[in-house]
Order: C-alpha cells, then sequence, then structure tokens
C-alpha cells in the first residue's frame, strides 16, 4: 500500500526543465530517500509535494486520492534552508505555526510540552530564536516538524547542524515516528544515513528519475560478485600464489587485526561462494574475514550520476 | 480560527508588541507637544529683548502718542540733525531711527516716513510700527476735520460675505480657510500612513524572506493568505496608533493649552488678536463642515490607499532580498504620493473643482489623497462613490498583481530581479 504516488510530474521555470515525468511510490510506514546531485529538482518536487509550487503537469496521490490543498495539514515539512521568527518566544512560535496546520491552542500546547520533554529542552518557551544557539534552533524546528502529528514526514537534510549526540537523537525520533505509522521522505546528501535509514530511494538527476527501488534490491542490482577474504596461515606467502592462479585476485584494504593475508577476490559466473571456501579449508588456513563486497550507496549514486554525464 | 485571521492577529501583535512602535507611539505625543511648548518658549524669549528705536520727528508729529511697551521703546532724537542723530543711534547701539520728516500742511495725507537700521528690521516688527503710526495719524486727521473718533467707529459696519452655493450651503473665506486646513491634514495625514505602514509591510516581507520561515508558512497557508494577514494586521497596528495618538495628543494638548493661556502672554500677544465673535465663526464653521462626511471617507479611503500601496510595498519586499535593495523600486509609490499632496496643495485649494482636482481625484493612486482634499469644500456623493469603485476595483487588481510577483518572489534567493522580470512573474 503506498502513501504517496507521484506520476509524470513535469515543471518548467522559464525555459528551463526543473522536473522532467518524474514518478515514483512511497509505501505506507516507510522511510523513503530523495537523493541527487545540487540543482537536481529536489527542492522543486519537495515543494511541489507541499503545494508550494504547482507543477505543470503530472498527478499526486495521497492515501489513494487526488493531493488536495487541505492535505497540507497531513504533511510536515522540514526546509533545508530553516528560519523561523527572530524575535518571537519559541512557544508563540510553536504554537502559531501548529495553529496555521490546523491543530487547537490546547492541543498544540500539550503536545509541545511532550516535545519539550522528549528533546529535553524544557523551559526554553520563553525564549526569543535570536537568543539560541543553532542547534537548538534545529529543535524547535524539528518540533513545529512534527507537532501536528502529520502521517507523511518531508525532512530535507534534517542532521545538518547538529552535532552527534543531537544528530543520533533526532535519528532515534524520526525512527520512533517511522514505529508509530509515519511515512518519511527524506532528502539527503549523508549517504551513511541513508543506508541506515531509508528502505526505499529514488535518485533524481537533471530533472530526470535515474534509479529507484528498495535500496537493498538496487544494492543486489549493483552487486559484482567480489568478496574479501582474511586468513592466517604458517605458508601465507605460498596460498596467496596458488590463489591467484584460481581465481581473480586483488590485494585488499579492510580493518582486520589477525589476517596475514587480505585479498579481494571476484568470482567468475561458474565460481560460487562454497568453492572459494572450499579452497580455503583444503588448505588448512585459519578464516579469520570472509564478506562480501556490497557497493554502498555513495558508490552507486557516483557511478548512476557519472553515467548520466 | 481561520488560517487567515491566525496571520492577522500575529502580524498586528508583531507590530505592536515591537519597541520602536511603543516608543514610537508614546512619545511622538509627547514630542508634539513639548515642540509646541519650545518654540513658544523660544519665541517669548526672542520677543523679551526690549528693542529701542531712536525717534526723529521735528514737528511731534507722532512724537506724544507712541507708548513704550516692554517690548519697544523709543528716545527723542529730534533736537539732532537727522545725519548725526543717525550717528548716535548707531554708537548707542539702538534697534533703529525712525525719521519723520517736516510737512507743511497740518494733514498728512501721503506721509514718507524713513526708518533706519543697522539690519533689516524684522517684518513682524515694521507692520507693527506701520500700524502704530497709520493710527496716530489717521486719528489726528479726523481730529483736523473735526470728526469724532467714536461716531466714526459706531458708523463703520464690519462686512463678512455670507457665501452660499447654488444648493444653499453656505460657505465663507475663514470656512475656505478651515477646509483647506482640514483637507490637507486629512490628506497628508494619510500619505504619512500610507508610507510609515506601507515600510512596515515591506520590511515583515523582506524579514520573513531572509529568515527562510516563509517556506515554512506557505506550506501550510496560501502566500496570497500571508500577503493579505500581513497587510491587514498591519494595517490595524497602525489605525492603532492612530486613535492611541488622538487620544493622547488630545488630553495632552487639552492640558498644556490650559497651563500654557494664564501664563504666557508671550504667545497671546505674539498671536493677532481675533475678537469673540470670529473665534464662534470658526467653530461655527468647523461644525458646518461635512465632518461625518470627512471622517467616513477618511476612513474608506485610508483603507482603500493603504491596501492599494502596502500589496505594492508588499511585492517589493518578495523581490528583493534586503532593504537596501528596495531603492530602486520605490519610484513608483513616491511619485504618485508625492504628486497627490502637490496636486492637493496647489490646484485643490485654488480650485476644488476644476479640471485636474476632479482627474487627480478619480485616479486610484492620487484618489485617497486629492479627494480626501477635496471633500471639506463640499463633492457630491455620487462623484466619491465613482471614485470609491475606481479606487476599490485597482485595489482588487493590484493586490491580484502583487500576490503573483509575492508568490514568486518569496522563494527567489540572490539576484535582485529588475523590472522586466517583474513583469515576466506577473504573467504567469
Amino acid at each position: 500500500m503506498n502513501l504517496l504516488e507521484v506520476k509524470g510530474l513535469t515543471k518548467k521555470y522559464g525555459d528551463k526543465l526543473a522536473l522532467d515525468g518524474f514518478s515514483f511510490e512511497v509505501p505506507k510506514n516507510s522511510i523513503f530517500g530523495l537523493l541527487g546531485p545540487n540543482g537536481a529538482g529536489k527542492t522543486t518536487l519537495i515543494r511541489i509535494l507541499n503545494q508550494i509550487t504547482q507543477p505543470d503537469s503530472g498527478e499526486i496521490n495521497l492515501d489513494g486520492r487526488p493531493l488536495k490543498p487541505k492535505d497540507v495539514e497531513l504533511i510536515g515539512y522540514l526546509p533545508e534552508e530553516r528560519g523561523l521568527y527572530k524575535s518571537m518566544k519559541v512557544a508563540e512560535q510553536i504554537i502559531y505555526l501548529a495553529q496555521l496546520k490546523g491543530l487547537s491552542k490546547t492541543v498544540a500546547k500539550n503536545r509541545m510540552h511532550y516535545w519539550f520533554d522528549r528533546l529535553n529542552i524544557k523551559g526554553w518557551g520563553d525564549k526569543k530564536i535570536e537568543e539560541l544557539s543553532k542547534g537548538m534552533a534545529q529543535k524547535i524546528q524539528f518540533i513545529v516538524t512534527v507537532i501536528h502529528n502529520p502521517p507523511l514526514l518531508i525532512l530535507d537534510e534534517p542532521f545538518s547542524g547538529f552535532d552527534p549526540v543531537n544528530a543520533n537523537l533526532i535519528k532515534k525520533e524520526i525512527l520512533t515516528l517511522k514505529d508509530q505509522g509515519a511515512t518519511i521522505i527524506l532528502s539527503t546528501h549523508r549517504m551513511e544515513n541513508v543506508e541506515e535509514l531509508c528502505d526505499n530511494i529514488a535518485l533524481i538527476h537533471q530533472s530526470k528519475k535515474v534509479l529507484d527501488g528498495p535500496v537493498k534490491t538496487i544494492k543486489r542490482n549493483y552487486r559484482s560478485q567480489t568478496y574479501e577474504v582474511g586468513f592466517h596461515s604458517e605458508s601465507a606467502e605460498e596460498i596467496t600464489r596458488q590463489f591467484s592462479n584460481n581465481f581473480k585476485v586483488q590485494p585488499a584494504y579492510f580493518n582486520d587485526i589477525s589476517a596475514q593475508a587480505k585479498l579481494q577476490v571476484k568470482l567468475d559466473d561458474h565460481q560460487s561462494t562454497t568453492s572459494l571456501l572450499q579452497f580455503l579449508i583444503d588448505r588448512k588456513v585459519e578464516i579469520t574475514h570472509f564478506s562480501e563486497l556490497v557497493p554502498s550507496i555513495n558508490d552507486i549514486f557516483i557511478k548512476t550520476v557519472e553515467q548520466h554525464g | 480560527m481561520g488560517n487567515l485571521s491566525l496571520i492577522i492577529k500575529r502580524e498586528y501583535l508583531a507590530r505592536i508588541k515591537n519597541k520602536a512602535f511603543i516608543i514610537m507611539t508614546f512619545l511622538s505625543p509627547l514630542l508634539v507637544v513639548g515642540m509646541i511648548f519650545l518654540v513658544a518658549y523660544l519665541s517669548s524669549l526672542n520677543n523679551d529683548e526690549k528693542k529701542i528705536i531712536a525717534l526723529h520727528d521735528v514737528q511731534e508729529l507722532i512724537n506724544k502718542e507712541l507708548p513704550n511697551t516692554n517690548q519697544l521703546g523709543f528716545v527723542d532724537f529730534s533736537n539732532l540733525p537727522l545725519d548725526q542723530a543717525i550717528m548716535r543711534a548707531d554708537k548707542e547701539k539702538l534697534y533703529g531711527l525712525l525719521y519723520v520728516p517736516a510737512v507743511e500742511d497740518a494733514a498728512i495725507s501721503n506721509p514718507s516716513i524713513e526708518f533706519f537700521a543697522k539690519e533689516a528690521p524684522s517684518s513682524f516688527l515694521v507692520s507693527d510700527l506701520e500700524q502704530k503710526i497709520s493710527r496716530i495719524i489717521t486719528d489726528t486727521n479726523l481730529a483736523n476735520a473735526g470728526i469724532d473718533k467714536t461716531q466714526l467707529q459706531q458708523a463703520q459696519t464690519k462686512v463678512n460675505l455670507q457665501i452660499e452655493d447654488f444648493d444653499g450651503q453656505s460657505t465663507s473665506k475663514l470656512a475656505g480657510y478651515v477646509k483647506m486646513i482640514f483637507g490637507g491634514a486629512a490628506g497628508y495625514l494619510l500619505m504619512m500612513f500610507i508610507i510609515i505602514y506601507g515600510n512596515m509591510v515591506m520590511r515583515s516581507v523582506i524579514e520573513e524572506k531572509t529568515n527562510r520561515i516563509v517556506e515554512i508558512i506557505i506550506s501550510s497557508v496560501k502566500p496570497f493568505q500571508l500577503m493579505l494577514g500581513k497587510i491587514t494586521g498591519t494595517s490595524l497596528a497602525g489605525l492603532t496608533q492612530f486613535l492611541i495618538w488622538l487620544i493622547f495628543g488630545g488630553v495632552l494638548l487639552l492640558i498644556s493649552s490650559s497651563l500654557i493661556a494664564p501664563n504666557e502672554p508671550g504667545i497671546a500677544s505674539a498671536a493677532t488678536p481675533v475678537d469673540s465673535d470670529e473665534i464662534a465663526l470658526l467653530f461655527q464653521n468647523i461644525m458646518a463642515l461635512p465632518l461625518f462626511k470627512i471622517s467616513l471617507s477618511f476612513f474608506i479611503y485610508f483603507i482603500g490607499g493603504y491596501f492599494l500601496y502596502s500589496a505594492i510595498y508588499a511585492a517589493i519586499g518578495a523581490a528583493v532580498d534586503s532593504e537596501t535593495d528596495t531603492q530602486q523600486f520605490m519610484f513608483p509609490i513616491i511619485v504618485p504620493l508625492m504628486l497627490g499632496i502637490y496636486v492637493g496643495f496647489f490646484t485643490v485649494i485654488e480650485n476644488p473643482h476644476g479640471t485636474v482636482a476632479t482627474v487627480f481625484s478619480h485616479i486610484p493612486l492620487t484618489s485617497p489623497i486629492v479627494m480626501l482634499m477635496r471633500i471639506p469644500f463640499g463633492v457630491a456623493w455620487w462623484e466619491v462613490l465613482i471614485s470609491l469603485s475606481i479606487l476599490f476595483a485597482s485595489v482588487f487588481l493590484v493586490i491580484k498583481m502583487a500576490a503573483k510577483i509575492y508568490r514568486i518572489g518569496i522563494l527567489m534567493y540572490g539576484k535582485k530581479p529588475t523590472y522586466k522580470e517583474l513583469f515576466k512573474w506577473l504573467k504567469n
């Protein structure tokens, strides 16, 4: 079941095509990574989803029906460029923005205090934004985004500006929200976050979608039958020589405190991991490391973008 | 509560909670009253200096009658020849020398009296002297001709033409002044309010844009709602300030005028003495003004004019990134406002119902100011209605156009747009 379905979204600014027939689906209760180089069209797409900008053509379905103006209340949006009223008090500001999202004043107040507790910022209500540090203001911004319990969250670089401790705190909150049923679109350049959090991704490049699907499937498609092997043996050099006669071998670099030999092995079509392991077992070595060399999203990102020029 | 009213409320509170607003609101009336006091004090200080004038009047034509007051004193230099008298007056640092030449006839018809002074005398002093001398000589002439002064005064009648237009509305010269002052003040006030509060709207738009909070807000509400809410909230703050000034300033003036009147004879004597009949006439004239019509039209034209210009201000604020970039776009705002004021002060006062005044009171960018200045002189309801319809139709149109620029501008950062680009946004 998809929470969001986007079909053939096109947007032009003058002669410049910002989005070219963009389609994707976001399954309910998942985290969707929206990736792409700078200027690829991510911001345009996000603004269209938030109904800030109107698309020239294409359709958007939210929860199985066309997106309506009122649906802005179902979306929580954290823009990349953060901003709050500098001279307004934190509490007034949160309640005002929550009311604009359709909450009553009382509910907004209660939820605000719930989030103050969760993010360890009790007693900040009377401070003005201009008195807060950047990271502190980011927390307020996060509360503003999630306070109306939106089923769809659109987070643009949610971890920027946070120190590692607070970035982790926010990461946990995002996962908690997902557990509670929220669907999250995450736009970021930090690939380690994508690997860690996202179930599905789409890669935009030059206004077009060049890659999408579940992270696991994509990675599987990009695997290259390459394995890293580390072993311990008295006659490591001899075995390494035998190795290169039977397999395609390259020296490997990975952390292993006990391995005497570290090799990267690329299997042919008729070879299997079993034959590779059998080869090692026959030589009576102590295997200290064996892993498939899985392409990182970072590698896939760079490879795909370079392929498309 | 709807989103629009939420925005209006926030904008209103943000304006009136602003320190500068509070200070301006409560300080301005004090400042105005303080200035009045200061001017009054300074002018009384100026008059405190007693001026001594030498008099060369061989035949004693006016000599005996000239009174010594605490502002003006006279010394008689008639026993000296004129050139020596002048030299002595200069040496003794007297203010000047009044020279009354000898006449042959007892009846003086056209005396050529001269006044010598080191520096050019103030026109106030000159007219004061002229009045005094003319009164003395007239009295002398009357006495010589055997006419009784009191009889003459009784025979004199003061005529004030009661001018009425064909509809039977009466006016007078004084009424003309009163109308001018009321109309002028209303028009000028309107312009000031448009500039001050229009600028506030613009600054607030720029603030939201540079803060980037605008993206969060327009992910909840339509940009049009945000713009409208901002303009409305700010206008309410303006009306609040106006109301506070009216009350505060009124009370302060009342107190200060009751304090000032008995203790400061300087002011009373500086003003031309007005007899009570004229004050009554003044009040009568003020009461005769279509006050209800003036206040009502001020209110309506304020709303129309303010919304018209604020929408333009908002569009400008959205188009730029900082206040320093706004200069080049100010032209289309300041020129029509100035034009309105100049047309108002020159042509309306000259001929309130002339072609120029009538035309400018229908052009929407100038009509709020020009029509407000015309209304005290009597403008037919239907004419006001036509002008208002044009104004509000334009307000609707301009807000729509401004909203287009606003919608695009608030999300554009970096380059300052040209007029050409703004037109492109309009067509979008």
